[in-house]
Order: structure tokens, then sequence, then C-alpha cells
């Protein structure tokens, strides 16, 4: 597992997500989980994806990830409907750990309301809620 | 576990050494405890294919001794403790009255009339004021060692090298036990386990387990933490209290009769007995997932029955668990299906134990 990093290019949400907004379409994100929320969890062993069509809502659960030892709910960060989700996590979801800000992204969402970003947290504002 | 609650977290001898080999720290039974060091499957896996050593220091031990010590442990265990020879060691449940479940429980035989028995963390003090009150018109003292004492265990096929290249003589046979100077150290040394493998556990003064688990990692064993206890016991099919057993739960239902003598007239003797003729309504049952998805504890079996463990099994790569189901759908190779949060996993009953060498 890589050292911890939280790069500056994301927004987070405190229940250890993070949301890529496209630079190109302000209304399109990706959403994962942080490097803490992989670490917590330990070796995830068990991706379940969402059905691409379905609407995620800020602060709720869109899917969950499964390690050996327990099963978590997955946070939206933003709310919006879901068009691309990453499949090749369901056969191996070994990139949530190994590249949680690359490979282990999770969904691509169409945001139905671009302000609910400003809720988000910075790295550093994010980092703070760690310790 | 209510005792512990709001009281400061315990620690075993060993904490400072589980921080310093990367152990993550979780509260477990009021104790604060490694759940895993380098990685589950990899612990689990070293333990199947070499030797790791683990800190149960948070398990209790009660030393029962005195005249009527052998008459006083066949009263309360469940077991045929006159079978129990000097240097033996003996599964058994400790019941309620009803035959209710208050702890699963090895006992080891370490004199003419001295035992040691280890009992669940979580349970110990239940444990202590059952034996007290059950002690009484009784010629036996009862003794609570836990706080004196600290637990390793060193499973695997390599386990028995490691442990015998530091020993001063032979180790015991398995399911024997007696004393030895481990690394010099005075300690029981025990050849029990909770993970299917060869290996040993050694019982020993709290204040020399840093020495003694230096000297095995030296040799060669690897710490193993909480989390890969759980996989490498379930993959077995030897039940954890809490889970798999409980005191609205008997132990004929378990799975457990084997360990109970109800000539010897046990306390919960007679309600033990009743179940066995009649037989459980329910039955303790392994089963593997079909597919993907790991059942969990507490997850439904549709139409009836209740998972009371669940894990993904690092040896054979699908979910595996335990779950108590109704006794028509007890037979391996019956099909079950579990509510899995809300999506319905096919499984099917196993043939006890789901790993074996």
């Amino acid at each position: 597992m890589a050292d911890a990093s939280y790069p500056d290019d994301l927004l987070y949400h405190p229940e250890h997500d993070w949301a890529l907004i496209d630079p190109t379409h302000p209304d399109i994100a990706t959403f994962g989980i942080t490097w803490f929320a992989q670490d917590a969890l330990g070796e995830v062993v068990f991706f379940d994806p969402p059905a691409v069509g379905s609407t995620v809502t800020k602060d709720e659960p869109y899917t969950e990830v499964e390690s050996v030892k327990a099963v978590s709910d997955v946070i939206a960060p933003l709310s919006g409907e879901i068009i691309e989700i990453n499949e090749a996590l369901g056969d191996d979801p070994e990139p949530i750990n190994e590249d949680p800000y690359g490979g282990g992204w999770m969904v691509k969402v169409r945001l139905s309301d671009v302000s609910e970003t400003e809720a988000l947290l910075d790295p550093a504002a994010y980092q703070a809620t760690l310790s | 576990m209510a005792a512990t609650e709001n009281q400061p977290l315990k620690r075993t001898p060993l904490y400072e050494a589980h921080v310093a080999a990367g152990g993550k720290i979780v509260d477990f039974a009021g104790w604060e405890m490694p759940v895993q060091y380098a990685g589950i499957r990899e612990e689990h896996l070293a333990v199947r294919s070499s030797v790791g050593v683990f800190d149960v220091s948070h398990m209790g031990e009660i030393e029962t001794f005195g005249p009527d010590a052998p008459a006083f442990l066949q009263r309360i265990l469940s077991n045929d403790v006159e079978q129990l020879d000097i240097g033996g060691a003996q599964y058994s449940v400790l019941c309620r009255e009803d035959g209710g479940v208050l702890d699963d429980l090895f006992t080891y035989r370490t004199g003419g009339d001295r035992y040691l028995t280890v009992t669940n963390a979580s349970n110990h003090g239940k444990d202590l004021a059952w034996f007290r009150r059950q002690a009484e018109g009784f010629d036996v003292q009862v003794v609570d060692s836990a706080e004196a004492t600290a637990m390793l265990a060193v499973q695997g096929p390599l386990a028995r090298e490691v442990v015998q290249a530091l020993s001063d003589q032979p180790l015991p046979g398995r399911f024997r036990s007696g004393r030895r100077r481990i690394d010099g150290l005075d300690m029981l040394v025990a050849g029990t386990g909770y993970t299917g493998e060869d290996g040993v556990e050694l019982i020993m003064y709290a204040e020399h387990a840093p020495v003694v688990w230096e000297a095995l990692l030296r040799r060669g064993a690897q710490p193993i933490g909480l989390a890969a206890r759980d996989t490498l016991r379930l993959e077995v099919c030897y039940h954890l209290y809490g889970n798999d057993l409980m005191e609205s739960r008997g132990p004929i239902e378990a799975g457990l009769g084997w360990a109970c003598k109800e000539a010897t007239g046990f306390v919960g003797a007679e309600a033990v007995r009743a179940v066995r003729a009649a037989g459980p309504s329910e039955k303790l049952v392994a089963f593997t997932v079909e597919g993907k998805g790991i059942a969990r504890h507490g997850n439904p079996v549709v139409g009836g029955g209740e998972v009371t463990s669940g894990t993904l099994s690092p040896s054979l790569g699908v979910g595996i668990g335990m779950a108590y189901v109704p006794v028509a759908s007890a037979e391996p190779g019956t099909k079950l299906q579990i509510d899995v949060r809300g999506k319905v996993r096919d499984a099917v009953v196993a043939p006890k134990p789901l790993y074996q060498r």
C-alpha cells in the first residue's frame, strides 16, 4: 500500500470520499474513497458496483466495499445520476487499496446541483478531520 | 462485556511490541488488541503454510485447586473431567441450569488436584463469578490468574519446530500439556490451538511475555492479529463465543454434544439430555457462498435461521460461514438463501471443517 496522500485537485467529503470535477464538464464528477478509508478498511476483497442510471444523494450511501473483516457503506459526496461505473473493480477490487485516486475510482456522476461542491473540503481541511 | 464498558481499555504485556511490529490496535472485549499487522490474508496464509504467533493474553485464566477440585469441575463442566489425567487438556462448555451456554473452555490438569481453565475475555468476569458461586460446599479454591498471566499461541506447520528449538524438553503432544522452560522461562505448554493447524499454546507469567515473543519472532514466527485468528478458526468451524455460542442456545444445537457427558450430572445436564433425546429444532451448520458476496454475522437465512459468523475464506477464496438453520435444512448439500443486506445470495451447507490440511 502506498503512503498516505490527499491530492490537491480533489474535493473531500468528511465520510472519507473524494470527488474529481471534470475540468471541461463542471457537471460531471468522479467519486472514490480516500487513502484513509482504504487504510482503515484493510484489503478490499469485494466491490459491488451500483447500476448506471441510478441516482445518488449527497451524504447517502450509494454502494459498499467489503474487506475480509467487514462491509462498509460508501457515501456519495455529491448528488446526481450515475453515468459510468468502474466495472473492472467488480472482478478485481485491488486498485481501491493500491491506487485509490486512480484505478480505484468507483463511479462517474452527472451532478444535479453543482453548488453542492461548496460544502466539500479541500485537502487541508479534510486532513484536519483525521487527527 | 458490559462490565468493561466505561472502564479504561486494558493492555497486554505485549502492547508496545504490537505497536512496534506495525499492529493496528482496536478495542476487543475491553482490551487494546492488534487486529492485523501485515494484512489479514498474508497473516492467515502464513499460519497455514509456516508459523505465526498470536498474543491471546486477553483470554482469562481460572485456577482451581483443593481436595474437591475434581468433583467441583465435574459438577460445572460439561465434559467428563474424570477422564482428564495429569498433563491432559479437555474442551468443555459451561452451562446454566437450563442448558444455555455461558462459555466454552479449555481445562488443563496441572496436578493431582490442580486445574487451569482458560476463559474467553468477554466472559471472564461472568465465568469467575459462576465458578465461585458453584464452589460453595466444595473444599476448593478458585483463583483468578488472568492479570498475572500472559498467553501466546504458536500455530502452523512449523510451530512445533520453532518452539522446540527454545524448549528444555520435548514438547507435549496434541491435547497434552506440561511445564517446560521456553527460552529459559518456566511456563505451561499445551498442544492446543484455535486454527486447525498443529502448534502449541504457551501460558506464562505476564512479565515473561515480551522476552518469549521476541524469541519466537527471531525464530521466524510471524505476528498474527485477531482478524486472521477469526478467519483461521472459521475455516475449521471452531466456535466463537458471542457469535456461534450464547446463553440463549444450548450445546446440542451448536454441535457440541461430543463435549457433553450428561451421565456426570453437570449443571445443565438434564436440559442437555432432553434436547439430545428430542432433537434440537435448529442446528449450527457450515456453509459456503456460491458466487460473489460474503454473508456476515446477523444476516437472516431465508425460511428461518441466522448467520452467526461469516467472512471471506483466504484459503478457499469464497465466502464461508456458520448459521443456525432449521434441522430440515441442516444436511450438507442443502441449498440456502441468505439475505445479505437486501440481496439474496445462494449458499450451500457444507461438511465441517470447511478447510482441511
